[in-house]
């Protein structure tokens, strides 16, 4: 038996199962692919005073967007959302939205409450995913949107999103803005779009994740 | 041909390719890093810690410009004694200090096991922060041997020397009260300057048992 054969064999078990001998680093090497990420970047946007954020959407069960630091050219604007179903061309989903918040001030004083002048029922235009914010140089929101199975041709868009904000109309505050919500079509969702209700996104990154290819 | 040999060579396709057969995962224990062309991705494991009757967990490493986001992942961090409150704090000089000011917001969802002591969404006002440290993550965690909490912190560009850091938490524990304790806290650390140190502690009392995770989310 030669040594390299001698060597190999050593390293196998009695039912020939290739032993931690047998296999290095460079023994997958050839190796491309192994079982799916389970979380997969597709592409991230950072703004410079620009009017909106966009993203392309296709297969993925869920979709997930992280905001890092959004900060806005207007003080006091809302942050929002839209769908697209003919890429890109409109932004006009109907959508029904529940909102909530819980609001504390940096002078100890606090509120929860449903939002229901910020909630949608049933419209096309954009949806708010925060409080009205503040554009101070410090000031910023960040958090996340997931949206679910947004190319289904048989069911509602449902989506998910937490936005942690400061608030800035005469006290600095800091602001959990939760949203839930469907746009209310079974027709595939092709694009999603970001963008304050007035004013530009003045700078921040959108991060956008695939799930569950 | 020896049994050995034989078993092996059943495992061989015709044009020589070891099938799955042949490696199980004692095979690859030896293999510490892929090829760079395998996707792996796009949360990463930066560092873990399990507690053993541990005072605090912290980080000081890790927490800096190479993610915009991190991601505390909280398993079965079961407290020495009951009725205790996990708390956290940030530093921004690696750990010497923990006194970074921030204000947070809390509320929760409670239910308790009898099914009509508790079942109400309530803002916390005893357990939010203003302008102060450490902050609370959950309301109140029993020490019974099954009671535990569990979830997730994020907390996002903690190197920007622009805007203060924000972060958003969830956290389900089992009160000792015996009831289901969901907790929502968000909130931010006040200052421009880079947070490179976080700590996690309950408010008396050692951390008994439990694992806490930190994990990057890559962006690019």
């Amino acid at each position: 038996m030669g040594i390299i054969t001698r060597s190999f064999v050593n390293g196998l078990t009695t039912n020939g199962v290739l032993g931690a001998s047998n296999i290095n680093n460079a023994s997958l090497n050839n190796i491309t692919s192994i079982s799916g990420p389970e979380m997969t970047l597709i592409s991230s946007a950072t703004a410079s005073n620009s009017a909106s954020i966009e993203f392309s959407l296709g297969n993925y069960k869920e979709y997930q967007f992280f905001f890092v630091n959004i900060h806005q050219s207007i003080d006091q604007a809302y942050f929002q959302v839209n769908f697209s179903t003919d890429n890109g061309s409109n932004y006009n989903v109907t959508k029904t939205t529940s909102a909530f918040n819980a609001f504390h001030t940096e002078a100890d004083s606090d509120e929860f409450v449903y939002a229901s002048t910020t909630d949608v029922a049933q419209s096309t235009a954009n949806a708010n995913l925060s409080i009205l914010t503040g554009n101070g140089n410090d000031e910023n929101q960040s958090g996340y949107l997931h949206l679910f199975n947004s190319s289904s041709a048989t069911f509602v868009k449902h989506f998910i999103s937490d936005l942690q904000c400061n608030y800035r109309v005469g006290l600095p505050a800091s602001v959990n803005y939760k949203v839930a919500g469907y746009a209310n079509t079974t027709s595939a969702l092709t694009n999603i779009k970001f963008e304050f209700s007035e004013g530009n996104i003045d700078a921040g990154t959108i991060y956008m994740y695939g799930i569950g290819a | 041909m020896g049994a050995i040999a034989r078993a092996l060579a059943n495992s061989i396709t015709t044009g020589g390719v070891v099938q799955a057969s042949a490696i199980n995962n004692t095979s690859v224990s030896s293999v510490t890093a892929l090829p760079s062309g395998v996707d792996t991705g796009d949360l990463v494991l930066i560092s873990s810690q399990t507690a053993s009757s541990s005072a605090s967990i912290e980080f000081t490493s890790g927490l800096d410009s190479t993610y915009d986001s991190y991601v505390f992942k909280f398993i079965n961090c079961h407290p020495q004694n009951d009725g205790r409150y996990l708390k956290f704090q940030f530093s921004t000089d690696g750990g010497s200090t923990y006194t970074v000011n921030m204000t947070t917001t809390f509320f929760n969802a409670i239910h308790s096991e009898d099914d009509t002591s508790y079942a109400l969404l309530q803002y916390e006002t005893g357990l939010d922060v203003a302008q102060s440290y450490p902050a609370d993550l959950i309301g109140s965690v029993g020490n019974d041997n099954d009671e535990n909490l569990c979830g997730t912190f994020q907390l996002f560009n903690p190197s920007s020397t622009t805007f203060v850091k924000h972060f958003i938490s969830r956290i389900s524990s089992s009160h000792d009260f015996p009831m289901a304790n969901d907790n929502f806290v968000a909130g931010y650390a006040n200052t421009t300057s880079a947070i490179n140190g976080i700590k996690f502690n309950f408010h008396t009392g050692n951390i008994d048992a439990g694992t806490i995770s930190l994990y990057g989310v890559k962006k690019s």
